[in-house]
C-alpha cells in the first residue's frame, strides 16, 4: 500500500492512545454512521510509482501532437517557444515550487521579490504603471478587465472586437451570466474591426486585440476614439512577445492591458497552467484584481517586499469584493521573470523579430501556391490566416500525416459561423516562432500546398 | 551610467549574510547578455519591412541585461530567502501544505504530456483526453458525484463556476432566485463568488459549538434561496454533524447545496459530499491531491455535480465514444467555457498520478492520518493554546491566543512570527474571523509525530517567553532575511515596480 505517510504502526497506536482512542476509525466517530462510506471507494488499489509510470506511458504514447513528433505551426495564444535549461532549472527550484502565497513576508522574500521584478517587466511591456502578481490565463484576465471597467463606469455593456480570441470571448460571455454584463461583438471586415458599426451606448469597455487572433496588427486609433467618445475604458488584449517591439498598449492609450503570458517560459502543456497578464492605469488601482506586491522596509530599514493594498481583496471585502481571485499563477509569474531576465531587453526583441521574419517568410512562400489565399490584405506580425481550397480540418489532418501541426482551424476555435472571417471552415491560423528553421518552413509549405489539393 | 551591482556577491543569502538582494534591474549592465537562439536560416529582414512603421515602438522596452551566471546567482539567492514545504513543516491552516511527491512532477513533465499544443485536434491528443476522462471519473468517485468539469484554474474559479451552474439550473426551470446562504465562518472567496454569480449573500451565524445553527438556517430559508455554500469539515475544522438536516431543509425550499472542497483532505474515502446531500462540489487539487502550491498558484479547481446538473457543466469536455476513442463534447445546457483552454492540465496530470499511487485503499489513509495529526496536536497544546471549540477536530485545529493576549499582551500574530524563528512556517492567523486571536494549524498527514512534538515544544517555549520576555516575541522574527516589514508604508507610498522606486 504505497503512500507518503511517515507514521510507524507503533506511533499510530501511541498517538491514538494519547487521544483515548483505539482505532483510526474512532477519529470519525462523530460523523453520522449513515453517511459513512461503507464499502470503500470504488477504485483500484494503490500502485507503486514505477507501476503508475507505466500507466502514464500509455497516455503519452497516445498523444501524437507532441513537439518531437509534429513540427508546430499552431499558435492562438499558445506558442512553441524555446525554453532554455537555465530557465527550467531556476523556475523548478523547490523553494519556489512548494511555497504558498507569501502571507508571512519575513520568510517569503524570494517569491515576493521575484513577483516585484515580474510586475516591473509586465508594466513596461504594457506601457502602463501598475501590473498585478498574475491571474489564471489570458481569458480570465479579460474577465477581470471587463469587471474592472464595470466598476469604474457603473455601466454593463462591453463592446468587443471579433478579433479577440474566440475562447476569450466565450469565457467573458460565460461569466457575464453572473454579472449581467451585455456583450456586443464587433465584426471584422478584411481582418480589421469595424468599429464604425458600433451603435451601442452606455458602454463600460471597448475591447481590442493587438495583434488580433487572426494575426493582424490593427490600428487601435479608432478603438481609442470610440472609447473616448463613449467615455468607456479601452482594454487591449495583447501578445506579450510582440509587445517588445510594437507600440505598447499604453502608447495606444489603453486603460487596461491583458495578455496570455505562456510565451514567457511556460511549456505548451495542453493549455495550462498558463499566465494571465494584467496591467492598468493608476486611476484603476483600487479596483485591481488579485495580489499586488509593493516595496517597503523592515524594522532595520532594509528593503523588503510585501503584498499590499490588501483591502481590495476578497478575504476582507467579502461580498463587496469586485474579484474573487486569491490563488493565481505565481510560479508562472516567477518563471516569466526568469525567462525575461534571461532574454533581456535585446533577447526578447530578437525573439519577436525572428517570429515576425519566420511568419512573413512562410506567408510569402505559401502564397506562391494555388488553393491557398490570404484571409485579409492586412499587415500581420507573427501569425497569419489563410483560406484554403479544401476544408481546414482536412488540410490539417493531411499536414499531421506529413509531420506538422499545421495551425488552428478558425471553425474549431470559433465555430462555423463566426463574424471574424468569411468562412471559418476554410480558414487556418498559422503561427511561426523563433524555433522554426527555414528548412522546416520550406517542408511545411510543400506539404501545405499538397494538402489543399 | 549606472553602476551595476555585483551578481557574484552572495551576502543576501542567509548562509553568508543579511544584506539586501539587488533587483535584477540593479544588476543590469548595458551590453551584457545571456540569451542564445537557434540558427534558422530564415531571411532576416528588418522589422520595418515587415510591419508598418506606425506600429513599431520607437523606443526599446527595457527589461534587464544580465549574464547567465548572474541570473542563476540572483534567482538561487532569492530561493534561499523563501520558506517552502520542501524545507520544513508548513502548518498553514486551510491550505493543506502537505508534501508534494516528486514523482507526480516528473510524470507531468514528460514531453508526451507537456509539449502538446492545446489547440491540436482530438485525434492527435487521445492520450490527454483519456487522462482527463480518467481523472474526472476518480474525482466523481471521491465526491460521490455524476460528472465534473476540469476547467476551473483554482478553487475560487471553481466556486464561481459552481454558482453559475446553480444559476443555470434554476433558470432552466423558469425559477428566478435571489439569495445564497453562507455561514459566518466561511472563507472570503465564498461571498465574493456569490456576488459575481449574481446572487445576494445571506449570512447565518455559527452556534456555540462552531457549527451551522440549523434553526438560524431555517429562519432564512425561503423560495428565493438559490442554495447554500458550506465547507465540511467547516473552516474551524469541525464536522457539520447535522448536515443531513441542513441538506433536507435546503432541498425542501428548492435550493441546492454547494460543497466548498477546501477541506476535502479530512474526509477522503471516509464520507463523500454526494452522500451528505451536496449537489455541487469544487475541489482544490493543490490541497487535497498534493500538487505543489507554486508560491501562490497554479492550482486547479474542478467542479463535480450530481446527475441533475451534468448537462449544465462547462464545455467542451472530454468524453469516451462508443468506439472507445475520445472526443470533445459540449453538454446540452452548458454554461460555456470558464478557461482559455482545458484547465490547468499539468496540475490535473499530477493529481491523477497522486490519486493512482494511493488508490482506493490509500486515499482513506491520507484522511485518517491528517485527522490523527490534527487531533494529537490540539490535545498536546491544550494547556498552552486551548482549542476555540472543545470538540474533536478533523484535519485542522483552531486554537486561540486570547489568554496569552489578555495576560501578557502577546498576540496570535506575535506567536506566529516567533514560531518561524524556531524552524516552522506560521499557522494561519485571524481566520476564521469568528474566533478571537485565532491560530489555525493544519499539520497534514505527511508530518511525523517527531515533527509535531517539536512544533508543540516550540510553541510551549514561546508561550513561556511571552511571560518572561514579551518584547522578544512581539519583535519577532529577528533571525529571518528581513524582520517585520512596514506594511502601512507599502500601502501609503505604493511602489509596485522598479520604476516607481527612487533608486539612488
Amino acid at each position: 500500500m504505497p503512500d507518503y505517510l511517515p507514521h510507524t504502526p507503533e506511533e499510530v497506536s501511541e498517538m491514538l492512545s494519547f487521544l483515548g482512542l483505539s482505532t483510526l476509525d474512532d477519529l470519525f466517530a462523530h460523523v453520522p454512521a449513515a453517511l459513512r462510506l461503507s464499502g470503500g471507494l470504488n477504485m483500484a488499489p494503490g500502485m507503486s510509482e514505477p507501476d503508475v509510470a507505466d500507466v502514464f506511458a500509455g497516455y503519452t504514447a497516445a498523444n501524437r501532437a507532441t513537439s518531437s513528433s509534429l513540427v508546430c505551426f499552431a499558435g492562438g495564444g499558445a506558442y512553441d517557444h524555446e525554453i532554455p535549461p537555465v530557465v527550467k532549472a531556476l523556475s523548478s527550484r523547490n523553494e519556489f515550487v512548494t511555497a504558498y502565497t507569501p502571507y508571512q513576508p519575513e520568510v517569503a522574500q524570494g517569491v515576493l521579490q521575484a513577483i516585484f521584478e515580474y510586475q516591473t517587466m509586465i508594466s513596461r511591456l504594457a506601457g502602463l504603471p501598475i501590473a498585478n502578481a498574475s491571474l489564471y490565463d489570458g481569458a480570465t484576465s479579460l474577465v477581470e478587465a471587463v469587471n474592472m471597467a464595470h466598476g469604474a463606469t457603473g455601466r454593463s455593456t462591453m463592446v468587443m472586437s471579433a478579433g479577440v480570441h474566440p475562447h476569450w470571448r466565450a469565457v467573458v460571455e460565460t461569466f457575464a451570466a453572473g454579472t449581467g454584463h451585455n456583450l456586443v461583438v464587433v465584426p471584422l471586415r478584411d481582418g480589421v474591426t469595424d468599429w464604425a458599426s458600433v451603435t451601442a451606448t452606455d458602454v463600460a469597455a471597448v475591447v481590442a486585440s493587438y495583434p488580433n487572433y487572426l494575426g493582424v496588427v490593427e490600428d487601435l486609433t479608432p478603438a481609442r476614439e470610440l472609447a473616448s467618445k463613449l467615455n468607456a475604458l479601452l482594454v487591449v488584449g495583447g501578445d506579450p512577445v510582440a509587445a517588445s517591439v510594437l507600440r505598447t498598449a499604453g502608447q495606444w492609450g489603453a486603460d487596461i492591458f491583458v495578455g496570455e503570458g505562456q510565451p514567457f517560459g511556460t511549456p505548451l502543456a495542453f493549455g495550462g497552467p498558463y499566465l494571465g497578464l494584467f496591467a492598468c492605469s493608476e486611476a484603476q488601482l483600487r479596483r485591481l484584481p488579485g495580489r499586488l506586491v509593493g516595496e517597503t522596509v523592515d524594522t532595520e530599514g532594509r528593503r523588503a517586499f510585501v503584498t499590499t493594498l490588501r483591502a481590495r481583496e476578497q478575504d476582507i471585502r467579502r461580498e463587496k469584493a469586485t474579484s474573487n481571485v486569491c490563488t493565481n499563477q505565481t510560479l508562472m509569474a516567477v518563471t516569466a521573470a526568469v525567462q525575461l531576465g534571461y532574454l533581456g531587453t535585446h533577447g526578447l526583441r530578437e525573439v519577436a523579430t525572428r517570429c515576425a521574419q519566420g511568419a512573413h517568410y512562410a506567408f510569402q512562400e505559401l502564397m506562391q501556391h494555388s488553393g491557398i489565399e490570404a484571409a485579409s490584405s492586412q499587415a500581420f506580425f507573427r501569425e497569419f490566416t489563410v483560406v484554403t481550397a479544401a476544408p481546414a480540418d482536412v488540410v490539417l489532418r493531411r499536414l499531421a500525416d506529413e509531420g506538422f501541426l499545421g495551425g488552428l482551424s478558425v471553425a474549431a476555435l470559433a465555430g462555423d459561423h463566426d463574424v471574424s472571417v468569411d468562412d471559418p471552415t476554410r480558414s487556418i491560423v498559422v503561427a511561426v516562432t523563433e524555433k522554426r528553421t527555414k528548412k522546416e518552413i520550406d517542408a511545411f509549405v510543400t506539404a501545405f500546398a499538397k494538402a489543399v489539393k | 551610467m549606472k553602476k551595476a551591482m555585483p551578481g557574484g556577491r552572495a551576502s543576501s543569502a542567509p548562509l553568508l549574510g543579511s544584506d539586501t538582494e539587488p533587483t535584477i534591474f540593479e544588476m543590469s549592465q548595458s551590453g551584457r547578455r545571456a540569451f542564445q537562439l537557434r540558427t534558422t536560416g530564415v531571411p532576416a529582414l528588418p522589422l520595418d519591412q515587415l510591419v508598418p512603421r506606425e506600429h513599431l515602438n520607437p523606443t526599446h522596452v527595457e527589461l534587464a541585461e544580465v549574464s547567465e551566471r548572474d541570473l542563476v546567482a540572483h534567482f538561487t539567492r532569492l530561493s534561499h530567502r523563501q520558506f517552502a514545504v520542501d524545507l520544513g513543516a508548513y502548518p498553514l491552516g486551510s491550505c493543506t501544505m502537505k508534501y508534494n511527491p516528486k514523482f507526480c512532477d516528473a510524470v507531468a513533465g514528460d514531453p508526451g504530456l507537456n509539449s502538446v499544443h492545446p489547440g491540436a485536434p482530438a485525434h492527435l491528443t487521445q492520450g490527454w483526453l483519456a487522462l482527463l476522462c480518467d481523472l474526472e471519473e476518480r474525482l466523481c468517485e471521491v465526491t460521490g458525484m455524476a460528472g465534473a468539469t476540469l476547467q476551473p484554474a483554482a478553487g475560487a474559479a471553481g466556486e464561481l463556476t459552481g454558482l453559475l451552474i446553480m444559476r443555470a439550473y434554476h433558470e432552466s426551470r423558469g425559477d428566478q432566485r435571489k439569495r445564497v446562504i453562507i455561514p459566518d465562518s466561511a472563507h472570503g472567496t465564498n461571498p465574493a463568488s456569490v456576488t459575481l454569480g449574481g446572487y445576494e449573500v445571506t449570512t447565518i451565524p455559527s452556534d456555540e459549538r462552531g457549527l451551522v445553527d440549523v434553526n438560524a438556517l431555517r429562519a432564512v430559508l425561503g423560495p428565493d434561496v438559490a442554495g447554500i455554500m458550506l465547507t465540511n469539515p467547516n473552516t474551524v475544522g469541525l464536522f457539520e454533524e447535522e448536515i443531513s438536516e441542513i441538506a433536507n431543509a435546503v432541498h425542501e425550499v428548492g435550493g441546492l447545496l454547494y460543497y466548498d472542497g477546501a477541506n476535502l483532505n479530512a474526509i477522503l474515502g471516509v464520507v463523500r459530499p454526494g452522500d451528505m446531500g451536496f449537489d455541487i462540489v469544487h475541489m482544490n487539487l493543490h490541497k487535497t491531491f498534493a500538487t505543489p502550491h507554486g508560491g501562490g498558484g497554479p492550482g486547479a479547481g474542478p467542479v463535480a455535480v450530481a446527475s441533475h446538473l451534468v448537462e449544465f457543466l462547462p464545455g467542451p469536455k472530454p468524453a469516451m465514444t462508443s468506439e472507445g476513442t475520445y472526443e470533445w463534447r459540449t453538454p446540452h445546457h452548458s454554461i460555456g467555457r470558464v478557461h482559455g483552454w482545458h484547465g490547468n492540465a499539468m496540475v490535473l496530470a499530477r493529481a491523477l498520478a497522486y490519486i493512482t499511487v494511493h488508490g482506493g485503499d490509500g486515499l482513506p489513509r491520507v484522511a485518517q492520518h491528517a485527522v490523527l495529526n490534527a487531533n494529537w496536536l490540539r490535545q498536546r497544546l491544550q494547556a498552552v493554546l486551548p482549542a476555540a471549540y472543545d470538540r474533536p477536530c478533523m484535519h485542522e485545529c483552531v486554537l486561540t491566543a486570547t489568554g496569552i493576549k489578555h495576560n501578557h499582551n502577546v498576540r496570535a500574530l506575535d506567536l506566529a512570527k516567533r514560531l518561524m524563528e524556531k524552524g516552522f512556517h506560521a499557522p494561519t492567523v485571524y481566520f476564521p474571523l469568528i474566533v478571537d486571536e485565532a491560530l489555525m494549524f493544519e499539520p497534514t498527514e505527511t508530518e511525523s509525530p517527531q515533527t509535531l512534538e517539536a512544533l508543540a515544544c516550540a510553541l510551549e517555549e514561546i508561550a513561556e517567553e511571552a511571560v518572561v520576555d514579551g518584547d522578544r516575541v512581539r519583535h519577532a522574527p529577528l533571525t529571518t532575511p528581513v524582520t517585520r516589514v512596514d506594511e502601512a508604508r507599502a500601502a501609503r507610498q505604493l511602489v509596485p515596480t522598479e520604476d516607481a522606486a527612487e533608486r539612488v
